[in-house]
């Protein structure tokens, strides 16, 4: 009998883990749209998403300016929002199963960082790359962000053929550093910029409209699609390199088909909206102690978690002492580390008692 | 099977394996033995392909190793890891499904009903069906390595590598592992290749043993001749003897603590270790003897360090001698698993003894003596079994270092001895009326301190043999004297 209920215990709370995730996303997109110095009814955001976006006919009149906030500033602003976190957190969770470490994150590998470098670099010089345009920050960013993927393994490559985590992980951390001194030198040297450049290193996902969804969209699209057929893998992986290629996974194929994978939406979320911290280190974590380690649905639900949690954050950075925005970076921080504290030490009682 | 062809080779820059070579037939158990560092797990990444090999090649059933995709090698071959790495909870089923990963295909792989019945029936092979939803982390280390087996059964492979499959388990899991795994091979043809620290276990329950010694093979063969004593130490660097098992024809190797330095004079076995009671004659050592006897309790061979004769009236009759024996024992404060007890119905102030030396050896013997039931052995047949306790019990201790041949032989020289004294003192047997031998209850007990000089032999004209033939000799001889002269008061 006890046991029959375990698992029936088991497999509904993994039933219910979408519903409630996916609940948790919609409510927090509404919230994320309706408050703001003007406030949106619900019903009217729901009337405008079914007739813009869905094209639906028309449910009535809605107020013209209502139609520009939704459709041009809060709509692409929550959606940029919830790339970006959705992006940062599977790719944390992937990464935290292929190093088996629960305490990685997505910029070990010095991906930010290269995204960074590239961004800061934009900013310093002024550049502009012509047919490009206003675009060349983001475009650059990932530019950098993938050239310091493919040099940090093919580095890792030089010192060790077999390519162990420990080997990537090492040469992401000295990829990190030497590209962290860059960004300080040109933060140094600059002037005027200084302000805009720590705005951007910071993170915010403000004013960026559809254009940047445009660009984000492909990334995350290619990425999460690498890492969601690579779910199996993961599984075998955080039993050690040794154990999945005795289960029969291509351990060097996968390994570094998951790295690029995370690597890209690493990147392109740090290219459009700067490092925002924390996520892609508690939301997998977070979802783990919820609903399990099964990589099968740590990464669905991550993206979902992430999502969501990533527009909360950006509601409270631009309202909680509006008119002044407060970089999401530092929200998702004040949020997430008390939170994830929490967390921790009841899971520990509890585990205990 | 399995094929392994001159491969040498190991981590870059520093080769293990030295031109190796050997061949697994199908259904064979072959055990991998060898020191730390000979280059045991070394063989077994490069066969199942974590290492590649410098040169020589490796074949799987008539395919080179490197031939095969991590899938393919893995629906043919599976391994059990030494220890395998634990970052996220998983339960124990979540954990075992895993190795059903090599049967599925295609990017849409779902879980059919014959994956969940090879679960299911590898988690009841090796007794983990009741933890399936336990978290591994929260299992013993038994338990987890269990677990583990379970998931390398699951990939259905048709040879199998186990790196020190029985480090974690307790006897019985070692024990019902290895049987298993031997059942296994024979019914259903799976191939077992196996590391092992146990040289006892190995040579229990493998077909062939490979022994390595600094990445070289130094031999694969039975194991009977691989466990050579000689060999294993020089392979092994220390002290071990080669003794047979007692149920099971498989050598068995067994460790040598080194001995601390004593005085021997102090641990003779003299008249002064003797104590002389009513009702029984005790002899107690400081350390235990080496034993061969026929007495009631303890009999056979062992370590023994007490030794009682105990008198009991000729009325004496128990259907439970051996727990009435032992109870004695117990109530007399001595402790029954480290004695060997006798029963006489002589009277115990008739003991005969004496202590002979030569040539740095020396014997003490003990003897009772009645012969009022002396049979001839030559015309035992015209005898009907009648336990009656007119008994020669005979106690040798000998101060020195004996081989099994020599035990076997002190008893020989022992009873021609005492057959000769029934000779010379005209004894008869009262059914037939010609010279008995011996009586129908005799025993015997030969102990040796296993210390201090080395005797191959005890035949009658060696030096133990004589020292053994004379004291016996002289000791039956008194102590039928003072038997007699009671009888005849």
């Amino acid at each position: 009998m006890q046991k029959r209920f375990t698992r029936m215990f088991l497999l509904n709370k993994r039933f219910i883990a979408y519903p409630i995730a996916t609940a948790l996303l919609i409510v927090a997109m509404l919230l994320g749209i309706s408050i703001g110095t003007v406030s949106v009814p619900v019903l009217t955001i729901l009337k405008l998403i079914g007739t813009e976006v869905l094209h639906l006919p028309s449910l009535g009149k809605t107020d013209p300016m209502f139609t520009t906030i939704v459709m041009d500033i809060r709509l692409p602003r929550v959606i940029l929002a919830g790339l970006v976190g959705a992006s940062l957190a599977i790719a944390g969770a992937a990464f935290q199963g292929l190093l088996r470490n629960p305490l990685a994150d997505p910029y070990v590998l010095g991906v930010s960082s290269g995204a960074s470098v590239g961004a800061v670099l934009v900013l310093f010089l002024n550049l502009s790359i012509p047919f490009v345009g206003m675009f060349t920050l983001p475009v650059m960013s990932i530019a950098a962000s993938i050239l310091t993927i493919f040099l940090v393994l093919f580095f890792a490559r030089q010192i060790e053929r077999s390519m162990r985590v420990e080997t990537i992980i090492l040469t992401g951390i000295v990829f990190s550093s030497f590209l962290g001194s860059l960004l300080s030198l040109m933060i140094a040297l600059t002037g005027e910029e200084l302000r805009q450049i720590i705005g951007w290193l910071l993170g915010s996902v403000s004013m960026r409209g559809w254009e940047y969804i445009g660009i984000m969209l492909p990334f995350f699209l290619i990425g999460s699609g690498i890492l969601l057929f690579s779910t199996k893998e993961l599984n075998a992986m955080s039993f050690g390199e040794e154990r999945a290629q005795h289960i029969g996974v291509n351990v060097a194929k996968r390994k570094l088909w998951i790295l690029i994978g995370g690597s890209i939406l690493t990147g392109a979320a740090v290219a459009v909206s700067g490092t925002i911290g924390f996520v892609g280190l508690v939301i997998p974590h977070l979802t783990r102690l919820l609903w399990g380690p099964d990589h099968r649905h740590l990464l669905p639900l991550s993206i979902l978690l992430g999502a969501a949690f990533l527009i909360v954050a950006d509601l409270i950075s631009r309202t909680i002492i509006s008119p002044t925005e407060l970089p999401i970076g530092v929200i998702t921080s004040l949020i997430g580390a008390p939170v994830f504290a929490i967390i921790l030490i009841r899971r520990r009682k509890e585990s205990r008692g | 099977m399995l094929s392994v062809q001159s491969v040498t080779g190991g981590y870059p820059g520093h080769d293990v394996l030295d031109n190796i070579s050997f061949e697994v037939e199908r259904g064979e158990l072959l055990g991998i033995v060898g020191p730390n560092g000979s280059g045991k797990t070394t063989i077994f990444k490069m066969i199942s392909g974590i290492l590649k090999a410098k040169s020589g090649s490796i074949s799987l059933k008539e395919k080179p190793i490197a031939s095969y995709s991590a899938k393919q090698l893995a629906r043919v071959l599976a391994v059990l890891p030494q220890h395998a790495e634990q970052a996220f909870p998983y339960t124990v089923k979540e954990t075992v499904s895993l190795g059903r990963y090599a049967h599925q295909s295609g990017w849409f792989q779902s879980w059919s009903e014959h994956d969940e019945e090879v679960v299911q029936r590898t988690m009841a092979q090796t007794g983990i069906s009741m933890f399936q939803d336990h978290y591994v982390n929260e299992l013993s280390g038994g338990e987890r390595q269990r677990v583990f087996l379970a998931q390398a059964l699951a990939q259905e492979p048709e040879i199998l590598l186990l790196d020190e499959p029985t480090n974690h388990l307790d006897l019985s899991y070692q024990k019902e592992l290895l049987d298993l795994l031997k059942k296994w091979t024979r019914e259903q043809g799976i191939t077992v290749i196996s590391i092992f620290h146990d040289l006892n276990l190995a040579g229990l329950y493998c077909d062939r043993l490979l022994l390595l010694e600094n990445g070289k093979i130094n031999l694969h063969n039975k194991p009977n001749d691989v466990l050579n004593e000689a060999r294993i130490q020089s392979v092994y660097r220390t002290k071990i003897e080669k003794h047979p098992h007692p149920t099971v024809p498989k050598p068995q190797m067994l460790l040598l603590p080194e001995k601390q330095a004593e005085d021997l004079s102090d641990l003779h076995i003299t008249e002064k270790c003797l104590t002389h009671q009513k009702d029984m004659i005790k002899l107690h050592a400081r350390f235990p003897l080496r034993t061969m006897s026929s007495g009631v309790v303890g009999s056979g061979t062992g370590w023994y360090r007490t030794f009682v004769n105990r008198h009991v009236d000729k009325t004496y009759n128990c259907s439970d001698h051996k727990g009435e024996m032992t109870r004695f024992l117990e109530d007399h404060g001595i402790d029954p698993t480290e004695t060997v007890g006798m029963m006489t119905a002589v009277r115990l102030e008739d003991v005969a003894y004496r202590f002979i030396e030569d040539e740095g050896v020396s014997v003490f013997v003990v003897v009772t003596a009645g012969v009022g039931n002396a049979v001839d052995a030559s015309k035992s047949r015209e005898h009907v079994y009648e336990p009656l306790p007119g008994t020669i019990n005979t106690w040798v201790f000998v101060n020195g270092t004996l081989t099994d041949e020599a035990l076997i032989q002190s008893i020989m020289t022992a009873t021609e001895a005492k057959v000769k004294v029934l000779h010379d003192q005209q004894v008869k047997d009262a059914v037939t009326g010609t010279t008995a031998t011996g009586t129908s209850t005799d025993s015997i007990l030969i102990a040796a301190t296993q210390r201090g000089e080395h005797q191959a032999y005890a035949g009658t004209i060696t030096t133990l043999g004589k020292l053994i033939s004379e004291g016996v000799y002289a000791s039956t001889t008194e102590a039928l004297e003072h038997y007699r002269k009671r009888l005849s008061r």
